[in-house]
């Protein structure tokens, strides 16, 4: 910064710097010298001046940059300018300095005169200042002065001022008390004079006062005397009423609006009375009369009350136009809302129950009494409200039945558990799946029916609401068919696929069986039972609405999937039941220091068991299904091929030292006309499918684990008599015995390549073993 | 743009081990270790050509007894351990030894392209990891990032970790934790997580993950019925630390937080038989590998939950600005979870698949039939996740 001084204040800019002489040199050199102050107060160079762009500011020649460097400059003039240019720019600068030094002289002159005027001005204030500060204080003192005086004078005054705010209130007291006890003779004046209109605002303003101090005998009496005067009253403007209104309009156009005032004014005791005897039936809610019973009530008392109000206003008071029409249908329309307020309110603790042909009376007589107003009230839009009540109660209604549904479907399904896991009385069988299957369908279309029919009643010709376009229309369509019929399908099929969702090891609590019959139950409503559902709601309800609605298909295809899912979870299960048995078999015994064999091992007499319980349940709700041609006489066919030829084909090579590659060339070579077998895969809708997925989940499980294992040579004639056995009793499942020779085939396969010493069996020996058992 | 084809190799013997040479980062090359109970076992050292796609194979004969499981120590090319069986007398026991293999064939095989049978070479044993008291050996596992002077092993219910001392001629049980509970528990597969200073391992037993603090050798989590069955392998993503993978007998591949070990963050189920084995790739972790008895191989991109759920962040300078541009756009599509590829080249289970050490595209999986297959991430994807 001391640099960029020096450098705006030292004399002379550079040589380049104005060639265009003195006179155009001055405000250009003012305005550097401003662009120097700012930039030493840290204002930006840019917004100073429009400055162009001017040289690179950190340049160190520059004689106005800030990084101004006398000894570079010099340097650099005295190395790069010739002699004559030396002189030139020296005289040059000189020049400046000059020019500045005088510029700066005229500065300092000028300036000096301002500032001995400026200083004179000041003095010049100090003096008047002083002057005023004087004043100042003597008015202060003053002021003190009479603020004192002021408040002596209000205390004096005080307690006088409170006397007389007191005699003010008496006053206005005894001249109420005056109004209220010449009341009743007011009131008599001025029915006799026929000013009705004053009256009734007298009665008006007294009235809470009476009704205040109606324990005090005085006032007692005064109230007693105005209610006589005031029913005397409003017989007397009965009468006149009564008389018609041709003569009521024209004697008293001032008081009009009194009077209808008045007239509604009776008419809302009355209703609010209806009202409130409404709300007592409400009250507690068991000993409330059925909701039939109330809707009666309320259409007679209330709707009847407001009927017969509305006539006679309107009778009364046709001539007021459409302000007092309005007028009428405010206060309709603010008794109506209450009235339906308390409908609701009943309707409301009726949702629960049970009885849908008394709701739809009851709402039936609801509706209907709102009719009759309703013509007459049609601005204040009491039908269309009613409408919309019943629409809601119809809608409720609707959830209410699907969870009435969704609540009996859970219910049969936990009867089918219990029925599951009841203990089977000895000799004789409990309640077969089939049985169940049958139950659990017929309790659910009979539930499924029952709703269908309660909420039929809702569109019964003689209902008055039914031809309402909601009744006709969206009811059928989205409540009944979507809503309730095509959304409890739904529900049941989540329902049966959660048990799907939950994982082997948490779903153990589902019991196999319950799958496998949630399984058929879904496929069955494939079929045919979700197209005859669904046929029976159109039929019932004429859907006349065009929205669209799910189709059969889609339903179905929901279905299916359930079924499928649930099936693939069956076979899972009962999959992974078998094959932990025989993981457990193979992994825990020592199969190098076994015995030679003499026995089937029990393990796979229970496979054989379990697997035969399995083929026995899905065969109660599965049809057979397909499996691939084969001679009656299958299994010692197979049997020979599978223990003599193949069987030594497969293994006579690997204990040929000669060859080590041939075992692999061998399988690998078989493997390539063999198809791949995938394991878990999905499953057909019937038994043998179903059989065949659970017996290869258990023997690729078994081969799996032999090849874990090390075998001597009798544990390898073990897996050898064990494979027998499963091969002769489990052909008879699978859809493919090709399939069940080939994970076997395997199995021994592997058990011989893990086996150090691999002597098969004699194949007649294996039969022999197995024969016996 | 055409996938190169996999390039099949094929053993005489069964195998199950496979492991890549983790201390290699420059050629890809992988350790294959075979069954045979009549005959020696041998190592194959696998090397990759991945110029000429061609495979280059030396042959080394592991006497000791049948491979279950192999392991490359992450510092010395030349160290391996091996999990084997010792069979005597009726009695099949699994043990576990350090091994070294001859100097000449550790940095691969470049110069004579000979016919292998006729020269095995042999293993020349290190130590043996002495479990005479522990029981049979599941797996080993080295210290990743270490020197190599650390391993795990498990054995039944034990966890035992050595320290390999003077040049790994000897190794000294360091500390030890065995699994208390009833029933026969037995680890099955366990992996040392190279987050938290390598002071975590996790183990899997039954249906059961556990994690390990090494230096107190204590519990720190457990997962319990991880998988509805036995839980066969499990992975630590390399660049997540709470989280891991794990597969098993449900058919599942789970993935977990392991600070919330109530539910599985993703749960995968593709495959139709037991899942052996899973692996995260070592840099783009979205990349999960899995070999299924259903004799395939399936590679998953697990976008969602890796350290890159919104594509690769771009910070190479070299791209230009247009480029840069592109991608950004390109990574803002939404990414799904999703099988990328199923390889079908197996013809038998699959037991082992493994990431390369050298060439993060590329991996190996290996079937009971002694089959080795060697694939690459499917090139789309790769530029996908690349740009």
């Amino acid at each position: 910064m001391a640099a960029a001084a020096t450098a705006g204040s030292s004399p002379g800019s550079g040589p380049g710097d104005s060639p265009e002489g003195p006179e155009a040199e001055a405000p250009e050199r003012r305005r550097k010298a401003h662009g120097m102050l700012k930039l030493y107060y840290g204002l930006s160079e840019g917004e100073a001046a429009g400055r162009p762009a001017g040289p690179d500011p950190l340049d160190p020649t520059d004689l106005n940059g800030a990084h101004f460097d006398p000894e570079v400059y010099l340097d650099k003039l005295r190395r790069e300018c010739p002699l004559a240019q030396l002189m030139d720019s020296e005289t040059d600068m000189v020049r400046q300095i000059r020019a500045l030094d005088s510029d700066m002289q005229t500065l300092v002159y000028e300036n000096y005169n301002k500032f001995i005027s400026a200083t004179d001005t000041i003095r010049k204030m100090k003096n008047d200042f002083r002057k005023m500060e004087d004043e100042m204080d003597r008015l202060a003192t003053n002021m003190a002065v009479i603020t004192d005086f002021s408040a002596r004078i209000s205390a004096t005054l005080q307690d006088r001022h409170e006397r007389i705010t007191k005699l003010a209130g008496v006053h206005a007291l005894l001249r109420k008390l005056q109004f209220l006890f010449e009341l009743p003779s007011r009131l008599t004046k001025c029915v006799e004079l026929g000013a009705y209109g004053q009256a009734v605002r007298y009665q008006g303003r007294a009235q809470a006062v009476l009704q205040q101090y109606q324990h005090l005998p005085s006032f007692r009496a005064i109230q007693d005397d105005c209610q006589v005067i005031t029913a005397r009253l409003a017989q007397q403007l009965r009468q006149r009423f009564r008389c018609g209104p041709s003569s009521l309009t024209p004697a008293l156009p001032p008081a009009e609006c009194v009077e209808l005032l008045l007239f509604l004014a009776h008419a809302r005791g009355r209703l609010e009375e209806e009202l409130r005897s409404l709300e007592a039936e409400l009250g507690p809610s068991p000993p409330a009369p059925d909701v039939l019973e109330f809707t009666d009530h309320g259409g007679s008392g209330f709707v009847g009350g407001l009927c017969q109000v509305a006539a006679a206003y309107q009778e009364l008071f046709a001539a007021q136009g459409p302000a007092g029409a309005e007028k009428l249908a405010a206060f309709t329309r603010e008794l109506g809302s209450r009235y339906f307020a308390l409908v609701e309110r009943r309707l409301a603790q009726e949702q629960g129950g049970g009885d849908n042909s008394l709701l739809v009376r009851a709402l039936d007589r609801f509706h209907r009494r709102l009719r009759a107003p309703g013509a007459l009230l049609a601005a204040a839009g009491l039908t269309d409200a009613a409408t919309e009540i019943v629409e809601r109660v119809a809608r409720e209604r609707l959830g209410h039945h699907l969870q009435g549904l969704r609540a009996a479907f859970l219910g049969c399904l936990t009867d089918v558990r219990q029925a599951l896991a009841a203990p089977r009385v000895a000799g004789k069988e409990g309640p077969g799946l089939a049985e169940l299957l049958a139950n659990v369908a017929s309790s659910i279309l009979s539930h499924i029916k029952a709703s269908l029919a309660a909420v039929h009643l809702f569109t019964a010709k003689e209902v008055s609401f039914s031809n309402k376009p909601y009744f006709r229309g969206e009811f059928c369509s989205q409540g009944v068919r979507e809503g309730l019929i095509v959304g409890f399908i739904r529900s049941m099929c989540q329902t049966a696929q959660s048990f799907c969702d939950s994982p082997g090891e948490k779903g153990g609590a589902t019991p196999p069986a319950l799958l496998l019959l949630l399984s058929r139950l879904c496929l069955d409503y494939e079929t045919a039972t979700i197209s005859y559902i669904l046929t029976l709601t159109d039929e019932q309800f004429l859907v006349q609405d065009q929205s669209p609605v799910t189709p059969v298909s889609t339903l179905c295809a929901e279905a299916r999937e359930t079924a499928r899912r649930l099936l693939t979870h069956y076979v899972k299960v009962q999959g992974l039941v078998i094959s932990q048995m025989l993981r457990k078999s193979v992994e825990t015994r020592d199969w190098l220091s076994t015995l030679e064999p003499r026995n089937v091992r029990a393990v796979m007499k229970r496979v054989v068991e379990d697997t035969t319980a399995i083929d026995v349940q899905v065969g109660l709700l599965y049809e057979e299904g397909v499996r691939k041609a084969q001679s009656s006489d299958s299994s010692k066919r197979t049997f020979s091929v599978y223990s003599s030829s193949r069987q030594q084909g497969r293994y006579a090579p690997s204990y040929t030292p000669s060859a080590p590659m041939d075992t692999n060339l061998l399988s690998n070579i078989q493997k390539l006309f063999s198809e791949r077998i995938d394991v878990f895969s999905p499953v057909e809708f019937n038994k043998v499918s179903v059989l065949t997925g659970i017996i290869k989940i258990s023997l690729k499980t078994l081969l799996e684990c032999v090849r874990l294992r090390t075998f001597g040579r009798f544990g390898l004639q073990q897996v050898q008599v064990d494979c027998h056995f499963l091969q002769l009793y489990l052909w008879r499942f699978v859809a493919d015995e090709e399939l069940v020779h080939l994970l076997l085939d395997e199995v021994v396969a592997s058990a011989a390549l893990r086996c150090p010493d691999p002597v098969p069996m004699e194949p007649s020996v294996v039969e022999v073993i197995c024969e016996r058992g | 743009m055409e996938d190169d084809a996999p390039v099949i190799y094929g053993l005489e013997f069964q195998a199950r081990a496979l492991t890549p040479q983790t201390a290699e980062t420059d050629a890809i090359r992988f350790l294959v270790g075979t069954q045979s109970l009549k005959y020696d076992n041998q190592i194959h050292i696998i090397d990759f050509d991945d110029e000429n796609n061609m495979i280059n194979k030396k042959v080394l004969l592991h006497q000791a007894g049948e491979i279950w499981h192999i392991s490359a120590s992450p510092a010395d090319r030349g160290v391996l351990a091996t999990c084997y069986n010792r069979t005597s007398d009726s009695k099949v026991l699994t043990c576990a030894a350090v091994w070294r293999m001859p100097k000449e064939l550790e940095s691969g095989s470049h110069e004579s392209p000979d016919d292998s049978s006729s020269t095995a070479q042999t293993l020349e044993l290190l130590c043996h990891l002495d479990n005479t008291a522990h029981g049979n050996m599941a797996c080993v596992v080295w210290e990743p990032m270490g020197d190599g002077k650390r391993i795990i092993s498990l054995a039944d219910n034990h966890i035992l970790l050595w320290d390999l001392q003077e040049s790994s001629s000897q190794a000294v049980l360091a500390s030890s934790a065995s699994l208390e509970g009833k029933g026969q528990l037995r680890f099955t597969s366990g992996r040392w997580s190279p987050h938290h200073n390598c002071t975590q391992v996790a183990t899997a037993s039954d249906t059961t993950l556990r994690g390990w603090d090494t230096r107190s050798m204590s519990q720190i989590y457990c997962i319990e019925n991880a998988h509805g069955q036995l839980v066969r392998d499990l992975d630590f993503n390399p660049n997540k630390q709470y989280y891991l993978a794990s597969c098993g007998d449900d058919c599942k591949v789970k993935f977990w937080d392991t600070r919330n070990v109530t539910e599985p963050v993703k749960t995968l189920e593709e495959h139709s038989h037991w899942v052996w084995n899973v692996r995260y790739n070592h840099s783009h972790d979205q990349l999960v590998l899995t070999g299924s008895s259903d004799s395939r191989v399936m590679l998953s991109n697990m976008v969602s939950i890796s350290s890159e759920p919104f594509g690769h962040l771009v910070d190479d300078d070299d791209i230009s600005d247009q480029e840069d541009h592109r991608s950004e756009e390109k990574s803002k599509e939404p990414l799904q979870d999703n099988v990328i590829a199923t390889y079908e080249e197996h013809e038998d289970s699959v037991y082992a698949v493994d990431w390369s050490s050298a060439d993060p595209w590329l991996f190996a999986s290996l079937s009971y039939d002694g089959r080795l297959v060697i694939n690459r991430v499917p090139r789309a994807l790769k530029y996908h996740i690349l740009l």
